[in-house]
C-alpha cells in the first residue's frame, strides 16, 4: 500500500477533453496491489483511454468478479457506477444491468482465474449472446490473489517460482473466443500502451461483446525466469499482428471491410458511426475473416507467440437488445404504469394463452 | 541520447535549487525538515556550517534561494525559507557546547584581517578552528561592519547582531576596534602570513547639484551611510518633519523608515524611474508604503533651494521615459518643500588607504583585481571579499567570499597553491525505512505560503529599536515546513534493475517520467510525457534498459519529490536517497567523490 495517495500538483495546466476533464478525473483511490503489477498498468490504460474517448464517468458501469484483477475497477474514474460480484459470475450481472438499461458503457474486468476458471461458462454465452460488454481478461497465468496458483492462463511447461512445471494445456481466449462466435477480439500487453489505449478506445465503440485479453503480468508470483507471462517472457514472445490508428477516423470514403490489403492501411465502418484504421496489417491478415484468423493464430500459438493487436472484427452482429427488439428505453425511463400494468394486464396476457 | 551516466554530486546539488542558489550553499531542505520536528538548535547549527549568521540572515538576507525554490514553481510563491531561518535561530536555544571552537595548540600563523564585517568574521570563523592567530582591525568600536551601522535596529535587533559576532569574536579573535588601517603597506610590514581585505564599500554617494552647499544645507543634507551610521550610534536622535529621501533601492527604504522613527513625519521618497524599475525588494517596499511613506517617481533632483540661508526644500525635474525606462528627458519641474533630505543613491568601494605601488591592481571603479574563485588579489598573500571586491553585494555573498578566502590563506600558509582547492563531497543515503515508508514526509500538501506577522502600525514608532518583524506562529511553521518539496532527496535509479513495467511513469503526479526509444534530443523530448517547461533543471537520460532498449527519462524541473515512483518500482530500481554534500571548507583534503 503506497504511504500516499497521488497528489494533485497545480503545476501546469493538464489538457482538457472534449467533456472539459482532465485525465487526473478518470483516476480513482489508490491502488492496494503490489508495486509493478501488471494490473496497474492496464488501470492507467483504461483512465487514458476514457478520457481520450471523453467518456463521461457516470455513464459508465464497472463490474468484476474475484482476484487481484478484479480489484482493480476501485482504483479508476470515482465517479462510475460499479458492482464488484461473487468469484466468476461478473458476466451475468453485467448481462442483467445491460438489459435494464442498454445506454451505459459496460467495462467488465476479469482474471484469467475468474474468466476462464471459474467464470468460464458465463463467459462463453455472454460471447455468444453478443453483449454490450467490453470484458477484459488481465491474464498473469496465475491465481494471484491466492497467491500463485497455476490458472487456465498458464503455457503448458511454464514453471512457477519453485520450479513445478504446468503441465495441463492453457485456454486461449482468443480461439475460444472465435469458435464461439465472438465480434470483437484483441489481445494487449499492460507494459506497452502505446498499442493498449487504441485497443480499448476501439473497443468501447463496439456493437456487442469485445473482449480483450490483456498480457498482464504477477510480479509477485510470476514474473521469473521460466515463466512465459513474465515481463521478459511477453516482450520475447510478443508479435504485434495488427496496428490500430488512432482507432475511430471519420468515415472516408467507401468502406474497405474484407479487403485484404498488403501489409497496408484497412478501414473497417464500425456500427455506431466512423471506422476502425488499421495500418501495417500482415499480407494475408484479414482481421474480418473468422477462418484465417483462427488458422493465423493457432500458428502463432503453434509456435509459442503471444498474437497482439486488434485480431477480429465483426461489425455486422446485432447486440442482444437488438437481436430482442428490447425496448429502447432504459427500463429506469419506462413509466412505472408502463413497466408494471398491473394484475389485470396480465390476466389478460394469460387468457391469450389459455 | 547520451547517458546522463550515473549521476554524481554536480548534477544532483543543482537539483536543490534552493541550496544551488545561495551563494553560500545553505542546506535548506535539511534545516527546513529539522524546524520540522522542533530540532532548533540542529536546524541552527547547519545553517551556521554554511552561512555563519543565521539570525542575522534569517531577519535580513537577500534571499536568492526564494526566487529559484521549485515550489515557486508549483504553485508561484516559494517557501518561506528566510523566515524558517530566523524561526531556528530564534528558537534554537544553547547551542554553545556544539559551536567550534580554536585548539588549544595555535599552529604558529598569523592572519590580519581589514574590518570586522561579515566578509572578515567568515574568515575568522573558518581559521580560528585551524589554530591560526586571527588580528581584526576594525576603524569603528563594535563588530559587524554594515550589518551594525546600516541596518536599521528595526530590521535586526542588537542582540541579534552581538550574539552572533560575538560567536565568531569569542573564539579567539583579536579584533583591535578603533584601529582603521591608514596604509596596507605598514600593515603589510608586520609580517603577517596573509591579509584579508573586508573593508567593504563604505562610502554611500553624494549629489553634486546647485545649493549642496549654500547655507545651511550642509547640516541638512545627509549621505545615506553616513546618516544611518549616526543613527545607529545614537549620535543623530533627531530629523526634521519634513524629509525627502532621494533613491529607491533598499538603502533608501532603510532610511525613509528610519527618518519616520525619529521625527519624520511626512516622509516621501524620489524616484527616477517609474515603480516597475525599483532595485528596492519588493518586501522592503511594501513594508515602507504600509508605514506611510510618499512616493514620488519620475523626478530628479535639479537643485536645493535655499532661502536666506536656509534648506527649504528641493527643484526636481519632471522626467519622463521610454518604454524601457532608458532613456529620459525633462518636461517639467516641481518644488517641494522639506526640512531635511537624505541621499541614497548608491554606494562605492573607497581605498585611499591602500598603497597603489604594493603590486595590488586596481581596475575600473576604483576596484581590486579579484580572482572570483580564490578571492586573491595580484599581490600573493593578500586576499579579498564581502562589498570591498567586486563592489556592494550583500551579507550572504560576503559570508562566501570570506568561505573562499579562508580556504585560500590556509593553503597560502602551508606553500600550497591557491588554485588546487578542496572540492565538493557528496554522498546519496537511501531513505527507505520499509517498502512505502520514508524517513521524511513525502506527501504534498497544497498549503500556501504563510505570511509574516508584523507589529501593529503604532507600536513600531515607539522606539527606533522595535523589530517590525515577528517569527511565525508555531501552526504557521507548521504549515510552511510542509510547502519544502524536499529537494535534496533525490530521485536514484538503476537502469539495470528496471523491467519497463511501467508502474512508475503512471504513478508520477506531474507526469515527469518516460520510457521511449532513443533518439536524437528533440525527439526524445518530443516524445517526453509532458513536455518540457523549459527550466535550467538537468535531465536525466538513463543508460539502455535491459529488456527493449529504450531508455527512461526524467524531466529533474518538474517532480516534487513524492517518492511514489521509488513506492511503486517492483524492483528497487527507482529509490530515493538524500544527497549529502560537503562544501569545500579551510583545511580539508577533498576531492571529488562520485556518487552513485
Ligand atoms: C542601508 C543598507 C542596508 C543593507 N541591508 C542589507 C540587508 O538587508 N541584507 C543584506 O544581505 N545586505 C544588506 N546590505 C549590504 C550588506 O550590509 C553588505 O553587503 C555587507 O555588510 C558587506 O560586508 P563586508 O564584510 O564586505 O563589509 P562591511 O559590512 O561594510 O564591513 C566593513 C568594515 O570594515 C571597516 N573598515 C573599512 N575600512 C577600514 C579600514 N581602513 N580599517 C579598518 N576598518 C575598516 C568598516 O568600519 C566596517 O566595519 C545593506 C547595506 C546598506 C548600506
Ligand atoms: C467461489 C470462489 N472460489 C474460489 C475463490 C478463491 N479465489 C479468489 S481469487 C481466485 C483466483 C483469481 O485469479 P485471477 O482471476 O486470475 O485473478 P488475479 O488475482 O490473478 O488477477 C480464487 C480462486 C473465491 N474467492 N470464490
Ligand atoms: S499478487 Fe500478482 S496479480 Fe496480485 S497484485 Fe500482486 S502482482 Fe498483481
Ligand atoms: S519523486 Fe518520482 S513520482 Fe514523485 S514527482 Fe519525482 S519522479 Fe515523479
Ligand atoms: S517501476 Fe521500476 S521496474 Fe517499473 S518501469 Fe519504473 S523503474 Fe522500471
Ligand atoms: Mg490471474
Amino acid at each position: 500500500m503506497p504511504s500516499i495517495a497521488k497528489p494533485l500538483v497545480p503545476r501546469a495546466p493538464l489538457p482538457r477533453n472534449a467533456l472539459g476533464l482532465t485525465v487526473r478525473d478518470y483516476e480513482g483511490p489508490m491502488s492496494t496491489l503490489c508495486a509493478g503489477c501488471g494490473h496497474d498498468s492496464t488501470t492507467a490504460a483504461l483512465v487514458q483511454a476514457l478520457w481520450q474517448s471523453s467518456i463521461e464517468p457516470h455513464r459508465v458501469v464497472k463490474l468484476s468478479g474475484i482476484g487481484c484483477s478484479s480489484k482493480t475497477p476501485t482504483y479508476f474514474l470515482r465517479g462510475a457506477h460499479g458492482f464488484n460480484s461473487v468469484h466468476g459470475r461478473m458476466v451475468p450481472i453485467a448481462t442483467g444491468a445491460n438489459a435494464a438499461n442498454r445506454d451505459l458503457l459496460y467495462l467488465g474486468i476479469s482474471g484469467d482465474g475468474d474468466a476462464l476458471s471459474i467464470g468460464l461458462g458465463h463467459l462463453c454465452h455472454g460471447i455468444r449472446r453478443n453483449v454490450r460488454l467490453v470484458h477484459l481478461i488481465e491474464n498473469n497465468g496465475v491465481y494471484g490473489l491466492t497467491k500463485g496458483q497455476f490458472s487456465p492462463g498458464a503455457d503448458r511447461g511454464s514453471a512457477s517460482p519453485r520450479g513445478e512445471r504446468n503441465d495441463l494445456s492453457p485456454i486461449d481466449p482468443m480461439l475460444l473466443g472465435l469458435s464461439l462466435g465472438a465480434t470483437f477480439l484483441a489481445r494487449g500487453f499492460s507494459a506497452d500502451k502505446v498499442h493498449l489505449v487504441p485497443l480499448l478506445e476501439a473497443a468501447f465503440a463496439h456493437r456487442g461483446f469485445a473482449l480483450i485479453d490483456v498480457i498482464s503480468p504477477c510480479v509477485q508470483f510470476n514474473n521469473h525466469v521460466g515463466s512465459t507471462k513474465s515481463y521478459a517472457a511477453t516482450r520475447a514472445r510478443e508479435v504485434q499482428v495488427t496496428d490500430l490508428l488512432a482507432p475511430i477516423a471519420p468515415a472516408a470514403g467507401p468502406p474497405l471491410a474484407g479487403t485484404v490489403p498488403d501489409g497496408g492501411v484497412l478501414d473497417v465502418p464500425m456500427a455506431g458511426g466512423g471506422e476502425l484504421r488499421f495500418r501495417s496489417v500482415p499480407p494475408g491478415y484479414d482481421p474480418t475473416d473468422r477462418t484465417s484468423v483462427a488458422v493465423h493464430l493457432a500458428e502463432h500459438a503453434g509456435r509459442g507467440e503471444v498474437p497482439t493487436g486488434l485480431l477480429f472484427v465483426d461489425e455486422s452482429v446485432p447486440d442482444v437488445h437488438e437481436r430482442h427488439r428490447s425496448t429502447q428505453q432504459p427500463l429506469n425511463d419506462v413509466p412505472f404504469e408502463q413497466l408494471c400494468p398491473g394484475a389485470g394486464t396480465l390476466d389478460a396476457i394469460q387468457a391469450a394463452y389459455r | 541520447m547520451e547517458p546522463t551516466g550515473v549521476p554524481d554530486a554536480a548534477y544532483y546539488q543543482r537539483v536543490v535549487d534552493c541550496q544551488w542558489a545561495c551563494p553560500a550553499h545553505t542546506d535548506v531542505p535539511e534545516y527546513v525538515r529539522l524546524v520540522g520536528q522542533g530540532r532548533y538548535g540542529e536546524a541552527y547549527l547547519v545553517n551556521r556550517a554554511t552561512n555563519v549568521f543565521p539570525g542575522i540572515l534569517g531577519r535580513t538576507c537577500d534571499r536568492p534561494c526564494e526566487p529559484a525554490c521549485r515550489r515557486g514553481r508549483v504553485d508561484e510563491e516559494p517557501v518561506a525559507i528566510c523566515r524558517l531561518k530566523r524561526v531556528a535561530a530564534d528558537l534554537r536555544g544553547d547551542v554553545s557546547d556544539r559551536l567550534p571552537k580554536a585548539p588549544r595548540v595555535p599552529n604558529g600563523k598569523r592572519v590580519a584581517a581589514v574590518g570586522c564585517g561579515p566578509a572578515s568574521l567568515a574568515v575568522a570563523n573558518d581559521l580560528l578552528p585551524l589554530g591560526y592567530a586571527v588580528t581584526i582591525f576594525e576603524g569603528a568600536t563594535e563588530p559587524g561592519g554594515l550589518m551594525r551601522s546600516s541596518i536599521p535596529a528595526f530590521r535586526l535587533p542588537l542582540e541579534v547582531l552581538d550574539a552572533e559576532t560575538a560567536a565568531v569574536v569569542d573564539m579567539g579573535a583579536e579584533v583591535r576596534y578603533g584601529q582603521p588601517v591608514a596604509s596596507l603597506a605598514r600593515l603589510l610590514e608586520a609580517g603577517y602570513d596573509a591579509v584579508f581585505v573586508g573593508s567593504g564599500a563604505p562610502r554611500g554617494k553624494d549629489l553634486d547639484v546647485p545649493g549642496r552647499h549654500e547655507g545651511d544645507a550642509d547640516a541638512h543634507v545627509h549621505v545615506s551611510l553616513d546618516w544611518l551610521a549616526s543613527v545607529a550610534f545614537r549620535h543623530t536622535t533627531a530629523i526634521g518633519r519634513r524629509v525627502l529621501v532621494i533613491g529607491v533601492g533598499n538603502t533608501a527604504m532603510d532610511c525613509c523608515r528610519t527618518a519616520r522613527r525619529i521625527g519624520g513625519t511626512e516622509v516621501t521618497v524620489v524616484a527616477r524611474r517609474p515603480r516597475a524599475f525599483f532595485r528596492a525588494s519588493p518586501w522592503e517596499l511594501q513594508d515602507a508604503m504600509e508605514e506611510g511613506i510618499g512616493l514620488l517617481t519620475e523626478r530628479a533632483p535639479r537643485r536645493f533651494v535655499v532661502e536666506h540661508g536656509h534648506l527649504v526644500g528641493v527643484e526636481l525635474d519632471e522626467l519622463e521615459w521610454d518604454e524601457r525606462a532608458e532613456h529620459s528627458r525633462v518636461v517639467g519641474s516641481t518644488f517641494l518643500p522639506a526640512d531635511d533630505v537624505v541621499l541614497a543613491i548608491g554606494q562605492e568601494n573607497a581605498f585611499p588607504w591602500i598603497e597603489r605601488d604594493l603590486g595590488i591592481d586596481f581596475g575600473g571603479a576604483d576596484l581590486p583585481v579579484v580572482d572570483a574563485v580564490t578571492m586573491s588579489s595580484t599581490r600573493p598573500g593578500v586576499f579579498f571579499g564581502g562589498d570591498a571586491a567586486f563592489g556592494p553585494q550583500n551579507i550572504v555573498w560576503a559570508v562566501a567570499h570570506g568561505h573562499e578566502a579562508a580556504i585560500s590563506i590556509d593553503l597560502h600558509c602551508r606553500d600550497l597553491p591557491v588554485t588546487t582547492r578542496p572540492s565538493l563531497q557528496g554522498s546519496l543515503v537511501s531513505q527507505r525505512l520499509s517498502l512505502s515508508q520514508w524517513s521524511y514526509a513525502n506527501d504534498f500538501n497544497p498549503v500556501g505560503r504563510q505570511e509574516t506577522p508584523r507589529v501593529a502600525l503604532e507600536r513600531r514608532f515607539a522606539e527606533l529599536g522595535v523589530e517590525v518583524e515577528l517569527d511565525l506562529t508555531a501552526e504557521q511553521v507548521a504549515r510552511e515546513i510542509q510547502r519544502c518539496l524536499n529537494c535534496d532527496v533525490q530521485t536514484q535509479f538503476r537502469a539495470s534493475r528496471c523491467v519497463e513495467c511501467d508502474a512508475c511513469v503512471d504513478i508520477c503526479p506531474v507526469g515527469g517520467l518516460t520510457i521511449t526509444e532513443d533518439g536524437p534530443e528533440a525527439a526524445v523530448r518530443a516524445r517526453l510525457t509532458v513536455p518540457p517547461a523549459g527550466g535550467a533543471e538537468p535531465f536525466y537520460v538513463s543508460e539502455p534498459l535491459p529488456q527493449t532498449r529504450r531508455i527512461m527519462v526524467k524531466d529533474e524541473d518538474l517532480c516534487v519529490h513524492c517518492g511514489l515512483c521509488a513506492e511503486r518500482c517492483p524492483t528497487a530500481a527507482w529509490d530515493m536517497a538524500k544527497l549529502v554534500l560537503v562544501q569545500p571548507r579551510a583545511g580539508a583534503i577533498g576531492r571529488a567523490v562520485t556518487v552513485g
